[in-house]
């Protein structure tokens, strides 16, 4: 078990570093491009983690995840085209409305297992894209654009892109250190339990389903977090963030970097959008090849990338 | 005799044309092991179901330290004391021997809404994990993930878990099934030390393990109770000896 340990936290580390350090090498060597890209993936790497708790560590195969990319980013984006330009509300309102969806959606779609709730959550997010295709006040199919981005009294600026870049890159550490938190604790380890072996978790006397629906919330309102970043990144929001191709992707990112390891997602993310990026340069057809790497993995390296490193570390 | 600790009136559950439990009653009184025989099919498993309440009865009441619990789901039951140990070991396989009895202790120790703390670093629920551990033997086994212990290992800690929620009345569904000579006969000196302690309803094929440990035993064929009394009154009832021991003595010593 322990050198599984030692590879995976000294590959988080460096991840860590390389992500800190990003914006000084984009500087010293004038690259702004890696540092937009980069910045999408950080705030990619942020749903991907929500979506980990509840798929990796709870068990739950949301299939809908992607809706809360676009709540969180429909809050801030009709806030401010309504005249609310301040952060500090259009963020908490971000986060509380993606809750209560998860809140309303969880405490339905908990009622089913397996096929049936990857089903359900899918066609609720589906639900939310047409409902956003419907705003005509907000776009409609076309899409909402944001001309101010939020603001925080001076505080940051996110009109800067490397303060906007080390603001999400804040919201991602923060996230997952809350992640670590949770997955350790009491509610945790309830939730792990569920999704070990429900049946005896209700036997020794826990209301699995009430774990698991605060679980789902918390899941919801981060990723609701990380629709606020991706919203104020593009300066525009559209129904197409919450497709189901855009849960799909959250999904693969998850299985590809490792379910239920901490930074498994981040490392998904980082090695899905940068393939992603580098194949769009040679063809259109990215998911030729994306396909069949996500197959590789899935039959030869379950557990994702972290399994991989923990079983190369063992020899 | 004293106020039964469990008392089941007339419950009946059907599985489609079969009817799994026909009419049942029984009492279980504090202090004693109550032992449940009966061929395979007769109902058994399905009855410690509808006790602990993954399964519902169609009709009937099940009382609890005389409070009705028959529409309680399972979890509340827990709560109140009945614990349950499965016949095919349901445990969380991939998490450590002490997680699992400990998460046992802290589903009786207040909610578990906290969401800061390092639960494996409470040292009430470690040390009372460690205790139940110790107490089945398996205390050296603690660190060991489930998946990694031995079937014998695993139905001790079946019954660890038990213990851990610190039960009034635990419900043990063949503990020995499955286990070995020398593995059963430890597990017989276990109930026979834990039987002072706790009521103890025990559903086993064992028939060596049923008379050297219960004091009453009730007789179970196709979901009804066809005797229950001391275990010398049982092996001498004729009804008992026709429906079970004698004709079906062979497939009774599968275990």
């Amino acid at each position: 078990m322990m050198p599984k340990r030692n590879t995976s936290n000294a590959v988080a580390a460096l991840l860590c570093a390389a992500l800190v350090l990003l914006p000084v090498y984009s500087a010293v060597s004038g690259n702004i491009f890696i540092l937009t890209l980069f910045t999408r993936i950080v705030i990619f790497a942020l749903a991907a983690a929500s979506l980990n708790l509840i798929m990796g560590y709870g068990g739950m195969m949301s299939f809908g995840h992607a809706a809360y990319l676009g709540i969180g980013g429909y809050a801030v984006g009709i806030l401010a085209t309504e005249g609310v330009g301040s952060g500090f509300i259009q963020w908490p309102v971000a986060l509380a409305v993606s809750a209560l969806f998860a809140l309303v959606i969880g405490a339905l779609s908990l009622r089913t297992r397996g096929v049936y709730f990857i089903m359900i959550t899918l066609a609720f997010a589906q639900m939310a894209y047409y409902v956003a295709s419907a705003l005509s006040r907000y776009g409609g199919d076309d899409g909402l654009t944001i001309y101010k981005r939020s603001d925080f009294a001076g505080l940051i600026n996110l009109s800067d892109r490397t303060q906007f870049y080390y603001f999400c890159l804040a919201c991602l550490f923060g996230g997952l250190y809350l992640i670590w938190r949770i997955v350790n604790s009491r509610f945790g380890l309830v939730v792990q339990g569920v999704r070990s072996n429900e049946q005896r978790m209700q036997a020794i006397g826990f209301h699995a389903n009430r774990y698991r629906l605060v679980c789902f919330v918390i899941a919801g309102a981060i990723c609701g977090l990380a629709g606020a970043l991706l919203a104020n990144n593009t300066d525009f929001v559209s129904p197409a963030v919450m497709y189901w191709t855009r849960s799909g992707d959250l999904m693969v990112m998850v299985i590809l970097g490792g379910m239920g390891s901490l930074f498994g997602p981040v490392l998904g993310a980082i090695v899905y959008l940068l393939l992603e990026e580098l194949l769009s340069q040679f063809t259109e057809y990215t998911g030729l090849i994306l396909g069949p790497v996500l197959l590789l993995i899935v039959v030869f390296a379950r557990g994702g990338i972290m399994g991989l490193l923990g079983r190369m570390s063992r020899g | 005799m004293a106020d039964p600790l469990l008392r089941v009136d007339n419950l009946v559950r059907r599985f489609g044309g079969i009817t799994a439990t026909d009419n049942l009653s029984m009492e279980v009184v504090p202090g004693e092991l109550h032992a449940i025989i009966g061929p395979n099919g007769a109902g058994k498993t399905t009855l410690i179901s509808q006790l602990t309440g993954q399964v519902m009865p169609n009709s009937g009441t099940i009382q609890f330290g005389g409070r009705d619990v028959t529409r309680l789901p399972s979890y509340k039951r827990s709560r109140l004391g009945l614990a349950r140990s499965f016949q095919i070991t349901s445990l969380l396989k991939d998490f450590s021997a002490i997680d699992n009895v400990a998460l046992a202790a802290q589903a009786h120790d207040g909610h578990s809404f906290r969401f800061w703390g390092n639960a494996r670093k409470e040292k009430h629920l470690r040390d009372a994990a460690r205790a139940a551990l110790e107490r089945v033997g398996l205390g050296a086994r603690a660190g060991v993930v489930v998946s990694q212990l031995s079937h014998g290992e695993q139905r001790e800690l079946e019954l660890a878990v038990a213990l851990a929620t610190r039960p009034q009345l635990l419900l043990l569904d063949e503990p020995m099934a499955g286990l070995g000579v020398t593995e059963s006969a430890r597990m017989v000196a276990l109930l026979k030390d834990l039987r002072k302690e706790v009521t103890i309803v025990l559903v086993e094929h064992d028939m060596e393990a049923v008379f050297a440990l219960a004091d009453r035993i009730t007789v179970l064929v196709y979901g009804r109770v066809i005797a229950c009394d001391a275990p010398d009154a049982i092996r001498k009832h004729d009804e008992v000896k026709r429906a079970y021991l004698g004709e079906q003595h062979a497939v009774t010593r599968h275990g």
